[in-house]
């Protein structure tokens, strides 16, 4: 790896760029939040990793094991610059409890979350659901379409993952260009809608 | 013939265990630099050449325009958690400065959402 590798040109933020926002993109375990995140970003998506130290005691499939274990948590983002002063991150990170000091940092001063769910595997983003909920972050249901996945009515989905009536449900392809901006622009009108 | 200042790049990073990079110091204040504080190198020439590799590597990341700190990690390849303390020791000595992240008020949320939505409807249609 050359660690000199040249970075692009347009690595840096616009000179004038005063305020960054921040979305997140969640949802279970290849469920496609860095497919997304990779479509609308303006720069390569990049990852970070959080580093936490925790008590045995709090991770039950290591308990007794030793007292200490050290988990990495990946997070992908991408950066959209949407005008001379505005710049919003998508950050998209995985939904596990226990990853709790990682949710604390990612959450703080959030817009709010686009949570992707694949209709075929809707268990799966349960835990993800309660973890955005606890902190309270306003959120809409993006469903990725797979290829050939059946659609499911939205009232079907709604019972299933137990929605507000206005939280809303959008679907999109996470590939598409054009049809993951409507999901977040979805997402930005309900979130405009609390605020009145 | 390389230079000294090269032996010493990011590689040397996954060498090393992470609180060996800040001196075995603990997390800073963890509300001075969120994951979008955007952050830009201190105008002037100030001397880098006694600054740890990771410190300098991130002066000189710094030097061409503003990032967020998450995007300085990625770039850097280090946990955020090593980069909050690093920027923190920068920012005291000075070598760095940041724009504060939106604050989180009602009023300032309305007119943030409203740009965001004008912001990509007139990107992507």
């Amino acid at each position: 790896m050359d660690s000199r590798r040249a970075l692009g040109d347009n690595v840096h933020l616009p000179e004038k760029v005063q305020i960054a926002a921040k979305i997140l993109v969640v949802g279970h375990f290849a469920v496609g939040k860095t497919t997304f995140i990779g479509t609308l970003s303006e720069i390569p998506p990049l990852r970070t990793e959080e580093t936490m130290t925790q008590a045995g005691a709090d991770v039950d499939d290591l308990k007794g094991i030793r007292g200490k274990t050290t988990t990495t948590v990946a997070m992908d983002f991408g950066r959209l610059t949407l005008n001379e002063r505005l710049v919003l991150y998508l950050f998209g990170t995985p939904g596990q409890q226990r990853f709790v000091q990682v949710w604390e940092d990612m959450t703080r001063g959030a817009l709010g979350a686009l949570i992707l769910v694949d209709p075929q595997r809707l268990r799966e983003s349960f835990a993800v659901m309660d973890l955005v909920e606890k902190y309270g972050i306003p959120y809409a249901i993006a469903v990725n379409r797979f290829d050939g996945t059946p659609s499911r009515a939205d009232e079907e989905l709604r019972e299933a993952l137990d929605l507000l009536p206005e939280t809303p449900i959008v679907t999109c392809d996470a590939r598409d260009e054009r049809s993951s901006a409507n999901a977040l622009m979805a997402l930005v009108r309900y979130l405009q809608s609390r605020t009145r | 013939m390389t230079a000294p200042d090269d032996e010493l790049g990011p590689e040397s990073v996954e060498l090393v265990r992470p609180y060996v990079i800040t001196n075995g110091r603990g997390l800073p204040d963890r509300d001075r630099f969120d994951l979008i504080t955007l952050v830009t190198a201190s105008a002037g020439d100030r001397r880098t050449d006694r600054l740890d590799p990771e410190k300098r590597s991130l002066v000189k990341l710094c030097e061409g325009g503003y990032l967020s700190v998450a995007e300085i990690a990625g770039h850097l390849r280090l946990p955020i958690g090593i980069v909050k303390v690093l920027l923190s020791d920068l920012a005291e000595a000075g070598y760095v400065q940041t724009r504060t992240p939106v604050p989180p008020a009602q009023l300032a949320d309305i007119q943030v959402l409203q740009e965001v939505l004008d912001g990509l409807q007139a990107r992507f249609g």
